[in-house]
């Protein structure tokens, strides 16, 4: 039996039941008063049918595989493979291709005599799941059924099952970042393993290329994150910042405190489309116009080290990326901050400047600097820009016109192309993946934390 | 003085023979709080001759498309305080607004009609807001400090407007501000505290405090405690009693009772005309008009 029809049979029983529960409910209606109109009992006999089962068959499909391979496994053929990890295998996935239809025959003879038996495996589990499923559904659309009663409360039970999905929802989308994040402290442990934690976290020497013969040069990758760490901040957190503050303030003061109604109107989508730019159409902007600009300038005045891939132009571009989202953050926080402070400045014969000035801004200072905040987290996890135009040497130096590197420009790097999955230069990305995490974690909690410190303020 | 001006005069003020003599003023203080209730208050009424702080002719105010205030003419003197009373929407905070130029901060409203301060048309162009507003102060509902300490509040003024020509010089004017106030007790010890953590009474004499850092000739209160307890309202009060004759004052209240005791002019409003201008004292005992009247004695608004 395959998924999909069980999941139809599964949505059968629950609609059968359904409507069952609905008209045993409406029958006793004409007799009594109820609770609950029946198409809620209609709606509990279903959703118990359905969702119980329904989770019974997402929780059996990735235990399937696994059933199914060690049974193959221990199966006469299956014994008969040989015992070596990576030959043993790439037989079983040969066989499970032929299985699925998707080749016709492999290379290892053994894995076309395998191939029949996974299809049995296969679809006995499968049977055995579904039919579990359909028995889940039926037995507990029987038991909702049974419950239809004048003064059961059917109602208060679909608000119960409801709420549960919804707390299903949004557990899923935090569970998967945990899921994610135990999986970036896995694989930093095992990098850990290789390469100690302190020359990680204070080395400043990064060239991770690591020698495949022991007499090539640079044989021992060097994976101090000191440059990275100090690229990245240099391209995300000041210039990108110097860029986006000023001008995303100033705009956002401009829209909310100068601009006619109907020019606020027509400006802030525009900005806003800003924000919808594909971040690889940045990339390009900054790595083929703005990059030339920026060294030929570097080179102009004096600056011999300017080179086309720069902190520079990466930073630039970035800033501008990051306007919008300043801008409207600021925009929010100026907004929040209450007429009547700024009715009381203004009656006090101070010009709308010396109020945006001296009143506003400083009220509304910690909700724009939670929105910087967010903003440099946004700035330094960003990657398509400086992949493009900030460039992969790992220089330790404060000059915008020298190329740097960031952290995410070099997980790409190590992960990019083939890779062995248990070298330390690829296990590197992983714990680079971790830091940064970690970085803006770090940054969106304090943010949040000012923010919502000021939002009490005017409460 | 203005036609229209002459006639109400000379309907309502220039019967009080009182009004002539030149009395001096009493204090405040020794009056005591309440005693600016009913007639008495006429006793301090200072010499009318005067040419009036203010006048509004013909005002009227509109948002968008609705008219908030129809044809308002009124004069307000230095030395007495003048209340504007009425039902809620009836446009007496909007015409106060009017004075100091405040409904220019709401993009829908328009104002037409005259209003001059000595003789001055503010709405000229001639007629620098940020002056005007210098020199008009206001007051508003709700105590709204700014998100400072309570010396930087009060020195706000004087700062933007370059009163202080030193550091001692704007300390000066902070405790002179904060001791007329009334509020310099409390607070002397603590003024690089912030402002928003005084209590609601407290915060609203601060912001007086801050209107009269600025040294302003005519200070517009809308219905300045209405948002606070009895206590901190009658202190509010007693403060403006103190007030009186250095400042020209219109106050905006809900509350009959208030404005008979604070008050010795009194304007009564509705939906958006205003019905009766003259003496609190007369106002309050024997009003011209019925809905005046019908007002004062409860039986709507």
């Amino acid at each position: 039996m395959s998924l999909t029809l069980a999941l139809a049979a599964i949505l059968a029983v629950a609609a059968v039941v359904g409507w069952h529960g609905f008209s045993r409910a409406a029958r006793l209606r004409t007799a009594t008063r109820l609770h609950s109109l029946p198409s809620y009992h209609g709606a509990y006999a279903a959703l118990w049918a359905a969702i119980p089962a329904l989770l019974l068959l997402a929780a059996w499909s990735p235990m399937q595989s696994r059933l199914v391979d060690r049974a193959v496994l221990s199966s006469p053929e299956g014994r008969s493979l040989p015992a070596f990890d990576m030959q043993r295998e790439s037989i079983l996935s040969e066989a499970r291709e032929i299985a699925y239809g998707q080749r016709e025959q492999g290379f290892n003879p053994e894995s076309s005599t395998l191939a029949p038996r996974i299809r049995a495996e296969e679809s006995r589990f499968a049977l055995m799941g579904g039919a579990a499923a359909i028995l889940l559904a039926l037995l507990a659309g029987a038991f909702a059924l049974r419950r239809t009663k004048p003064e059961f409360r059917a109602r208060r039970g679909v608000e119960r099952w409801l709420m549960i999905l919804l707390l299903a929802a949004s557990l899923i989308a935090i569970l998967t970042t945990l899921g994610i994040l135990l999986s970036l402290m896995f694989e930093s442990l095992r990098f850990f393993n290789l390469y100690p934690v302190g020359s990680f976290l204070f080395g400043t020497e990064w060239s991770p290329q690591t020698a495949i013969r022991a007499d090539q040069a640079g044989s021992s990758g060097a994976f101090g994150s000191i440059p990275l760490l100090w690229g990245t901040f240099f391209i995300g957190a000041i210039i990108a910042m110097i860029v986006a503050v000023p001008l995303g303030l100033m705009s956002a003061i401009f829209l909310t405190q100068y601009a006619h109604p109907r020019v606020r109107s027509w400006l802030k989508p525009i900005l806003e489309i800003l924000a919808g730019v594909p971040t690889v159409v940045y990339g390009y902007f900054a790595a083929l116009t703005v990059a030339p600009v920026v060294r030929d300038f570097g080179l102009a005045i004096g600056v011999s080290s300017a080179s086309s891939e720069s902190a520079l132009a990466a930073g630039l571009v970035m800033g501008i990326m990051i306007i919008p989202f300043i801008s409207s953050m600021a925009d929010d926080s100026i907004a929040a901050v209450p007429q009547a402070m700024r009715d009381g400045s203004l009656a006090m014969g101070a010009t709308k400047s010396e109020t945006i000035r001296k009143v506003v801004l400083p009220a509304a200072l910690p909700g724009v600097i939670g929105g910087v905040l967010l903003a440099v987290s946004r700035a330094i996890g960003e990657t398509m820009i400086v992949v493009m135009a900030a460039g992969l040497a790992a220089n330790l130096t404060a000059n915008p016109f020298a190329s740097v590197t960031t952290v995410t420009t070099q997980i790409v790097q190590l992960l990019t192309g083939d890779q062995e999955f248990d070298s330390a230069k690829t296990l590197a990305a992983f714990a680079l993946g971790l830091a940064l995490f970690l970085i803006t974690l770090v940054l969106n909690l304090i943010a949040l934390h000012v923010v919502r410190k000021y939002q009490e303020q005017y409460e | 003085m203005l036609p229209h001006e002459e006639h109400e005069g000379s309907r309502l003020d220039t019967p009080a023979p009182e009004e002539a003599e030149q009395e001096p003023r009493i204090p405040a203080q020794v009056q005591g709080m309440h005693s600016g209730l009913d007639v008495n208050a006429t006793a301090s009424e200072p010499d009318t001759n005067r040419a009036p702080k203010m006048s509004a002719r013909e005002v009227s105010v509109f948002y968008g498309d609705k008219q908030a205030l129809k044809n308002v003419s009124i004069n307000i003197h230095d030395d007495r305080v003048t209340a504007f009373i009425g039902p809620s929407g009836c446009g007496k905070s909007t015409f106060l607004r009017c004075l100091n130029r405040m409904n220019d901060t709401i993009p829908s409203a328009r104002v037409t009609g005259q209003i001059e301060l000595d003789n001055e048309d503010i709405n000229s162009t001639a007629m620098d807001v940020v002056q005007l507003r210098a020199r008009v102060g206001m007051v508003f509902q709700k105590p709204n400090p700014f998100p400072k300490s309570i010396f930087e509040n009060v020195a706000y003024g004087p700062r933007i407007h370059g009163l202080a020509q030193s550091k001692p010089d704007l300390e000066q004017i902070v405790e002179k501000s904060l001791k007329r106030a009334g509020l310099w007790e409390e607070v002397k010890d603590r003024l690089q505290e912030s402002g928003t953590a005084l209590s609601g009474g407290q915060q609203q004499r601060l912001c007086i405090a801050r209107a009269i850092a600025v040294d302003p000739e005519v200070i517009l209160m809308d219905e300045p405690c209405s948002a606070l307890d009895p206590i901190a309202t009658a202190k509010i009060e007693e403060l403006i009693h103190e007030l009186r004759g250095r400042y020209a004052i219109a106050i905006v209240t809900h509350n009959m009772q208030q404005a008979a005791r604070v008050s010795q002019r009194t304007a009564f409003f509705h939906l958006g005309e205003m019905v009766e201008y003259g003496k609190t004292s007369e106002i309050f005992t024997n009003p011209h008009e019925r809905r005046t009247q019908d007002y004062i004695t409860g039986r709507y608004g």
